[in-house]
C-alpha cells in the first residue's frame, strides 16, 4: 500500500513536473510569408534574417525560449489567411510576423488583429493602416510604402534632374510610388508608363523613354522585372544618356542577376549593406558567413523585427498575457537598430532616416547598394495625423 | 511620335513574333498532328532557358551553350514523350491536360531546387552584345536584331522540311488521317516522337535566345504558353505557314498597342483615364483579336489542309 501511495506520489509530482513546462512553455511566434514562384528571394530572406538574431540568442528571445512557425502565403490572400486563422486558432501563437507584400498584410489584417495577436510587418507597410485605420495591435518595423517614393523625389530634385520619365507595374504599389514620387519631385513629369505585372520585353518602353527628352527615369520594379529592365535598359545603351533612379528595384535580391548592369545605379531606402555602425557591420558579416549572400533590406527589416520582440519581451519579463504592457513595450523600440535611428511614430509606423544608396561592386564580385548620404532625418510618413492612437 | 520610335516599336514586335514563332511552331504540330494537349510546352520554354544558364555556366562559352541545349532539350523532350506522353495519346483531353499541368508544377518546382527561387541573368555573347545607333540617343541591340533573323531561318527551315520532305509530307497526312497513314505502314508512334522531339526542341531554342534578352526564373513559360495557343489559334491549328503569320500580328499588335493605346485613348479621353484604361486595354487587344478572327474565319487564318479540328 505504502508502495503503491509512494509510486503515484511520484506519478503526480511527475505530472505536475509536466504541467510547469507546460505552463512555462514557450512563446509561439507565426510567420507568414512568401516562399513560392520568384518572389520566394524575398520571403527567404526574411526568414533568414529573423533566423539569424535566433540564433545568435541561442533560440530565445527576451530570455523565453521561441518556437518558431514558418507559413508560405504562395501571394495568394485566400492562402494566407487560411494560414492566418490557423496560426492563431490553432497554434494559438503569441505575435505574427508577416508579410512581404501589402495584398497579403491587407488579407490577414483582420483576424489576427481582432484576436487581440500582435502582427508585426517585417517589409509590407500600406497606407491602408498608417492613418484613420491605425490599430493597436499593429507594428510595421519596415517603413510606410510611399515613403520610399517621397524621398526619391527629394532625391531627384538634389541631382538636379528636370525631366523624368516614369515607369512602374500598373497595381496599386506602383500607383502608390507614382503619387509619393509627384508630391517632393519639383521637376517636370515627362511620361508616366503602367506596365502589366510580371512585365517581360520592355523593348517598347524604352523606345518611348529614349524619344522623351528626360534626363532620367524614376523606376519601381520589383523582383525579375527589375533584373529584365535593368538589363535591357543597358542593353539599349540608355545608361549613357539617362540616369536611372529607382526604389525596390535594384537591391540585393536583384542584384545577383543584374551584375554590372546596375552598377552606379540611385535608389532611396532606409539602408545599405555598409551602413558605418557597428551594430550593422556585425549583422552583415554574421549574416553572411552563415547564408553566403548578401543580406537586403528584408533580412535586415526581419533581424530587426527580431530585436524588437527580443527588447519588448525582455522587457515585461516574458508576461504576453498582459497585452498594454506588450504593447508599451514594442512601441518603446528599445533595441540597438543597424539602422541608426529608429522610433515608432503614434501609428506603430517607423520615425527614421532616409538615404541615397548607389550600386557598388565589391572586391570579391558581389555587389550591394552602398550608402552615399542621408535625405531625410526622422522622417515620419504623412498619414500618422489620422491615426487616433 | 517620332519616325524613329515607330520604327523600333515594329523591329520588337517582328522580334517578339519570332520568340512567339518558335515556341508556337512546335505546339500547332503536337496539337495539330496528334491532337495532343500539351500544357507542359511553355515549361520546355523555360527548361532551354535554364539549360542555356546552366552550359553557359559550364563552359563558358554561348555558342557551345546552344548547341548542347538544343541537344539536351531534345533529349528531355523524347524522354517525356517516351515516358509520359506516349501514354496519353489515346486518352480523352482531360487527362491530358491534368497530366502536362502536372509536368509544369513539378518542372518549376524542380528548377527552384536546383537553381533557387532568385531571377537569373545570362548576358549576350560578347560578339553580339553591341548595340547599332539608329538615332542620336536610340541605340538598338544587335542581339535582338540576330534573333529575328534567325526566326526567320528557322521559319524557312520548316515550311521547306514540312513542304517538301517525306517526313514532311507524313507528318501532314498524318494529322488529316493518322489511321490511313498507319494503314500503309508508317511507323506513326516514331512519327509522333519525332515532332513531338522537334517540338519541344524549338520550344527548348526559343528560351535559349530568350535568356539573354529577359530573364531566367521558374515559371516563365507560363504566361507565353497561354500566348502560343492564341497564336495557334488565330494561325489555324495544324498549319506552320499559319503559326508564321499569327505569331507576327500578335507580336506586333502586342507590341505597339502597349505603346500607342495609351496615347491613342489620350487623343479621345483625359489623360488619367486613358493611363488607366490604356495599359488594362493593351494587354487585351490580342484576345480581342483572337475572338474577332474566330467570328470570321473559325478555323484561322491559315487553316492546315483537310484539317478537321
Amino acid at each position: 500500500m505504502k508502495h503503491h501511495l509512494r509510486n503515484s506520489i511520484a506519478t503526480l509530482a511527475m505530472f505536475s513536473a509536466m504541467g510547469s513546462t507546460a505552463l512555462a512553455e514557450d512563446i509561439k511566434i507565426g510567420m507568414i510569408v512568401t516562399l513560392s514562384g520568384p518572389p520566394a528571394a524575398l520571403g527567404q530572406q526574411i526568414v533568414d534574417g529573423f533566423q539569424l538574431a535566433l540564433d545568435q540568442k541561442d533560440g530565445k528571445l527576451g530570455g523565453q525560449s521561441i518556437e518558431l512557425i514558418v507559413e508560405d502565403d504562395e501571394l495568394k490572400p485566400d492562402v494566407a489567411l487560411l494560414k492566418a486563422t490557423s496560426l492563431v486558432e490553432r497554434d494559438g501563437v503569441d505575435i505574427v510576423v508577416g508579410t512581404v507584400f501589402s495584398n497579403m498584410l491587407q488579407a490577414i489584417f483582420k483576424p489576427i488583429v481582432q484576436s487581440e495577436t500582435f502582427l508585426i510587418s517585417p517589409n509590407a507597410g500600406p497606407s491602408t493602416f498608417a492613418g484613420r485605420n491605425c490599430n493597436p495591435y499593429f507594428f510595421a518595423v519596415s517603413y510606410q510604402n510611399n515613403q520610399n517614393a517621397e524621398i526619391s523625389g527629394l532625391v531627384a530634385n538634389e541631382e538636379g534632374y528636370e525631366n523624368v520619365f516614369m515607369m512602374v507595374p500598373n497595381y496599386q504599389a506602383g500607383r502608390d510610388n507614382i503619387e509619393g514620387f509627384k508630391q517632393t519631385f519639383n521637376g517636370t513629369v515627362t511620361d508616366e508608363v503602367l506596365t502589366p505585372l510580371g512585365h517581360q520585353d520592355f523593348s517598347a518602353e524604352l523606345a518611348r523613354m529614349s524619344t522623351s527628352g528626360s534626363d532620367a527615369a524614376y523606376i519601381f520594379m520589383p523582383g525579375g522585372m527589375g533584373v529584365r529592365l535593368v538589363k535591357q535598359f543597358d542593353n539599349a545603351g540608355l545608361s549613357e544618356s539617362m540616369k536611372f533612379l529607382s526604389v525596390f528595384t535594384t537591391d540585393e535580391t536583384t542584384l545577383p542577376g543584374q551584375k554590372d548592369a546596375a552598377v552606379g545605379m540611385l535608389s532611396a531606402g532606409t539602408w545599405a549593406p555598409d551602413m558605418p555602425n557597428d551594430a550593422n557591420q556585425a549583422f552583415v558579416s554574421a549574416f553572411e558567413a552563415k547564408y553566403d549572400y548578401v543580406p537586403g533590406s528584408y533580412a535586415m527589416q526581419a533581424f530587426e523585427t527580431a530585436n524588437l520582440i527580443d527588447s519588448a519581451i525582455a522587457k515585461t519579463g516574458g508576461d504576453m498575457s498582459d497585452k498594454d504592457a506588450l504593447r508599451g513595450a514594442i512601441k518603446a523600440a528599445e533595441f540597438t537598430s543597424v539602422r541608426g535611428n529608429f522610433a515608432f511614430n503614434n501609428n506603430h509606423y517607423p520615425i527614421q532616416d532616409f538615404h541615397m544608396t548607389k550600386v557598388v561592386k565589391r572586391d570579391d564580385g558581389k555587389f550591394h547598394t552602398s550608402f552615399v548620404r542621408t535625405i531625410a532625418t526622422d522622417y515620419a510618413d504623412s498619414f500618422a495625423q489620422d491615426c487616433k492612437m | 511620335m517620332s519616325m524613329t520610335l515607330f520604327l523600333i516599336l515594329c523591329l520588337n514586335g517582328v522580334q517578339y513574333g519570332m520568340l512567339l514563332f518558335l515556341i508556337a511552331a512546335g505546339l500547332t504540330l503536337v496539337f495539330g498532328v496528334m491532337g495532343f494537349i500539351n500544357l507542359a510546352h511553355g515549361v520546355q520554354y523555360m527548361v532551354g532557358a535554364y539549360l542555356a544558364f546552366f552550359f553557359v555556366q559550364l563552359t563558358g562559352s554561348f555558342f557551345l551553350a546552344v548547341v548542347l541545349s538544343l541537344g539536351a532539350a531534345l533529349i528531355i523532350g523524347l524522354l517525356l514523350e517516351y515516358f509520359i506522353f506516349r501514354h496519353l495519346y489515346t486518352r480523352t483531353h482531360l487527362d491530358q491536360v491534368l497530366a502536362t499541368f502536372g509536368i509544369i508544377i513539378f518542372l518549376n518546382e524542380l528548377a527552384k531546387v536546383l537553381f533557387g527561387p532568385a531571377t537569373l541573368s545570362l548576358s549576350p555573347p560578347e560578339l553580339l552584345s553591341g548595340s547599332i545607333q539608329l538615332t542620336e540617343t536610340l541605340r538598338y541591340p544587335v542581339y535582338r536584331l540576330v534573333t529575328i533573323f534567325i526566326g526567320l531561318a528557322v521559319a524557312v527551315g520548316l515550311f521547306f522540311a514540312v513542304s517538301y520532305t517525306r517526313v514532311g509530307m507524313l507528318i501532314r497526312a498524318g494529322a488529316t488521317t493518322p489511321e490511313m497513314v498507319s494503314a500503309l505502314g508508317v511507323n506513326i508512334q516514331q512519327l509522333f516522337m519525332i515532332v513531338f522531339g522537334v517540338g519541344a526542341m524549338l520550344a527548348g531554342f526559343a528560351g535559349v535566345i530568350a535568356a539573354p534578352i529577359f530573364a531566367v526564373e521558374p515559371g516563365m513559360g507560363d504566361n507565353i504558353l497561354i500566348v502560343a495557343f492564341v497564336v495557334i489559334i488565330i494561325g489555324g491549328v495544324g498549319s506552320i505557314g499559319g503559326a508564321f503569320v499569327a505569331a507576327l500580328l500578335v507580336g506586333l499588335i502586342d507590341t505597339l498597342g502597349r505603346s500607342l493605346a495609351t496615347m491613342v485613348l489620350s487623343a479621345v479621353f483625359n489623360p488619367s483615364f486613358a493611363s488607366q484604361i490604356g495599359p488594362a486595354l493593351a494587354s487585351m487587344l490580342i484576345y480581342i483579336l483572337m475572338a474577332a478572327i474566330l467570328v470570321f474565319r473559325p478555323k484561322g487564318l491559315l487553316p492546315a489542309k483537310g484539317a478537321n479540328a
